[in-house]
């Protein structure tokens, strides 16, 4: 069991006005699994994502990650857990534009604190798999949004991490690019990855073994499709 | 993450913004290059000082009618005092502790001619063969005055080298006559040349015997009298203390001047000592000025980088909650904001440290005045900028590391 959510409640209050994210989410993720979370907008699957990626923190439950429960953890214990144990990818990349692909994809190593050479080789390898070898040396601003992404899939797989976090990772794509996204994520997969993809198009989610469904903050549907 | 890599990327931020880090950094480089510059002019007129203080001979002790200092002085009650004398001069040689002791009295005689030749504000000065080892003159060609010039009162006299080249620039002047007061004097030594005193010419001097000075310049009335009375300049044997020996010489004379015990000293006995004393009082006051304008100038060029830095914070907030989702800590990005307000406010002080350096040099060539460059000028040019940086780069940096890092994501 790698993850595991108890009654986990978010309430996000702006002054006087308190909105109710997540009311009360219970889910457990097993190791290997390629799950796929659906919901509308507003539904809470991105900040669900977000609880799950020690990114955000509940309002309330407890959240289980590999035994040990987050709440407890210092801000340098939930640094070392997004660092190591979590690869995020975004809708919107989130690559920083003053850096080339290569420094992208090494921000993880460089926090990690891992040597030049082994990180040269590192990014270059997981460069390789995405098929942006040849780019190593771009801008973002010089990639096509595919390639952002890979780029950002890079950087999420570079740190070798047990969980991989997908939030509408093809949401900026055309439905080319975001095939070609898709088959990166299967391949992941099929290696016995982790996966968890927020997305709200049924497609997408078709990708996934196992999907679960959520509207107003809580789960209405958690079946295995595979 | 290491310490080094955080470092990296501070310095890889400031070029990307190469501009925006210059300008910041101006308020650092202004305030850090003007008081670098004139801590070196400063630094540099102490040694020319120092140098000249110890020209005047190391342990000459100067017996006059005034001490020298920076107070007020009450000319009526001193210009009341009695002159000092041969005979107090005679009692003072005999003190153990005194080597050489001259008699000393002077006039300015204004110019002085030789055929066509003219020289300007000359000062002549009536003395005996000891000044020679009391004032620290070096004799290039002749002789010095001797007791018997003194004894004789002989119409001889020693020259500086301004009267050498201003009355006599292609002829040898030993032996000429020149005319001094309505007396002929015939030259019998060329003094090396000393340069000036605190801006003071030193080479513009006449010596002659003292006897022969009473002679020639009569006893002034009034005011005068203060500056053409007798003095005294002491030289102590070596090894005696000089605190010592000016206690004995102040118990000789009060003795002699009969004063009371309750009066204080109606004469003054000066040293190097007190000349340094009079320039360090005035160096302080611009020491303290220096610290003052530094200190403001680096708060003004602190607050130009504490606002950049905000800036800078407020920028580059999804960059921050990028970092923190791909594992960065509170301690990494404080550090990353903190290190680049540092290498700025330091790039600032260095280039700062240079500037002045340069000007000062560049003023030290164009001017009369010397700088000197001492070690810890530099110290402080670098260190303290860098900790101006990280006094002005704390509150930034805190606000950077405090941020979420799902908000600062989400961030527009």
């Amino acid at each position: 069991m790698l993850c595991q959510l108890i009654n986990i409640k978010k309430v996000y209050s702006t002054g006087k006005v308190s909105f109710p994210a997540l009311n009360g989410i219970n889910l457990t993720i097993e190791k290997g699994e390629y799950t796929a979370i659906m919901g509308p907008s507003g539904s809470g699957k991105s900040t669900l994502l977000n609880i799950i990626g020690f990114l955000d923190t509940p309002t309330e439950g407890k959240y289980y990650y590999q035994g040990k429960e987050v709440s407890n953890l210092t801000d340098y214990e939930l640094a070392k857990l997004r660092n190591k144990e979590v690869g995020f990818v975004f809708q919107n990349f989130n690559l920083l534009p003053r850096l080339t692909a290569f420094s992208n994809v090494e921000l993880p190593l460089i926090y990690a604190g891992i040597g030049v050479k082994e990180r040269r080789r590192l990014v270059m390898e997981m460069l390789e798999k995405v098929g942006l070898k040849e780019r190593a040396t771009h801008r973002p601003n010089e990639l096509s949004g595919g390639e952002m992404q890979r780029v950002a899939i890079a950087r999420a797989l570079v740190n070798n991490p047990s969980l991989i976090l997908a939030d509408e990772p093809t949401g900026n794509l055309d439905t080319k690019s975001g095939n070609e996204i898709m088959k990166i994520f299967d391949q992941l997969a099929s290696e016995g990855r982790t996966i968890i993809i927020v997305t709200h198009d049924p497609n997408i989610a078709s990708h996934a073994k196992r999907l679960i469904r959520i509207t107003d903050g809580i789960i209405i549907e958690d079946k295995i499709i595979k | 993450m290491k310490l080094i890599e955080i470092l990296k990327l501070s310095i890889s931020t400031f070029k990307t913004h190469r501009l925006r880090s210059f300008l910041t950094t101006l308020g650092i480089i202004i305030g850090v290059m003007t008081v670098i510059a004139i801590l070196s002019l400063i630094q540099g007129l102490n040694m020319t000082v120092e140098k000249q203080i110890s020209s005047l001979g190391s342990n000459t002790i100067f017996v006059q009618k005034i001490a020298w200092g920076m107070g007020r002085v009450d000319f009526e009650e001193v210009a009341k005092r009695k002159d000092l004398t041969i005979e107090d001069g005679e009692a003072l040689k005999k003190l153990p502790s005194v080597d050489k002791l001259s008699y000393v009295k002077s006039t300015n005689v204004g110019t002085i001619t030789y055929g066509i030749n003219k020289a300007r504000n000359i000062e002549v000065i009536g003395s005996d063969e000891n000044l020679q080892y009391t004032s620290n003159y070096t004799v290039t060609t002749g002789r010095f005055i001797n007791e018997d010039d003194f004894k004789r009162r002989r119409k001889v006299c020693v020259i500086g080298s301004y009267i050498v080249e201003n009355l006599f620039p292609n002829t040898d002047p030993l032996f000429k006559t020149i005319n001094l007061g309505g007396k002929q004097f015939t030259i019998i030594g060329v003094l090396e040349p000393k340069g000036t005193f605190m801006g003071q010419p030193q080479d513009n001097i006449i010596i002659i015997p003292l006897t022969t000075f009473d002679e020639v310049f009569p006893k002034p009335t009034g005011f005068q009298r203060l500056w053409r009375s007798l003095s005294f300049q002491i030289l102590p044997k070596d090894g005696k203390n000089l605190e010592r020996t000016i206690d004995e010489i102040r118990e000789v004379l009060r003795r002699r001047r009969r004063l009371g015990f309750d009066k204080p000293d109606d004469f003054g006995i000066n040293t190097q000592q007190t000349l340094r004393e009079i320039y360090r009082n005035i160096t302080n006051v611009a020491f303290i000025v220096m610290i003052a304008v530094a200190a403001i100038s680096l708060i003004v060029g602190g607050i130009g980088i504490m606002n950049i830095m905000l800036v800078a914070v407020t920028e580059r907030t999804r960059e921050i909650g990028l970092r923190k989702a791909v594992g960065a800590s509170n301690r990494d990005i404080l550090l990353q904001f903190l290190l680049e307000a540092c290498f700025l406010s330091f790039l600032g002080g260095l280039i700062g440290l240079i500037l002045g350096i340069s000007s000062a040099k560049i003023i030290a060539a164009l001017t009369p005045l010397e700088s000197a460059v001492p070690l810890w000028v530099v110290i402080i040019g670098v260190l303290f900028p860098i900790c101006v940086g990280i006094f002005f780069g704390i509150y930034p940096a805190t606000r950077a590391a405090k941020l979420n890092p799902i908000e600062a994501l989400r961030y527009e």
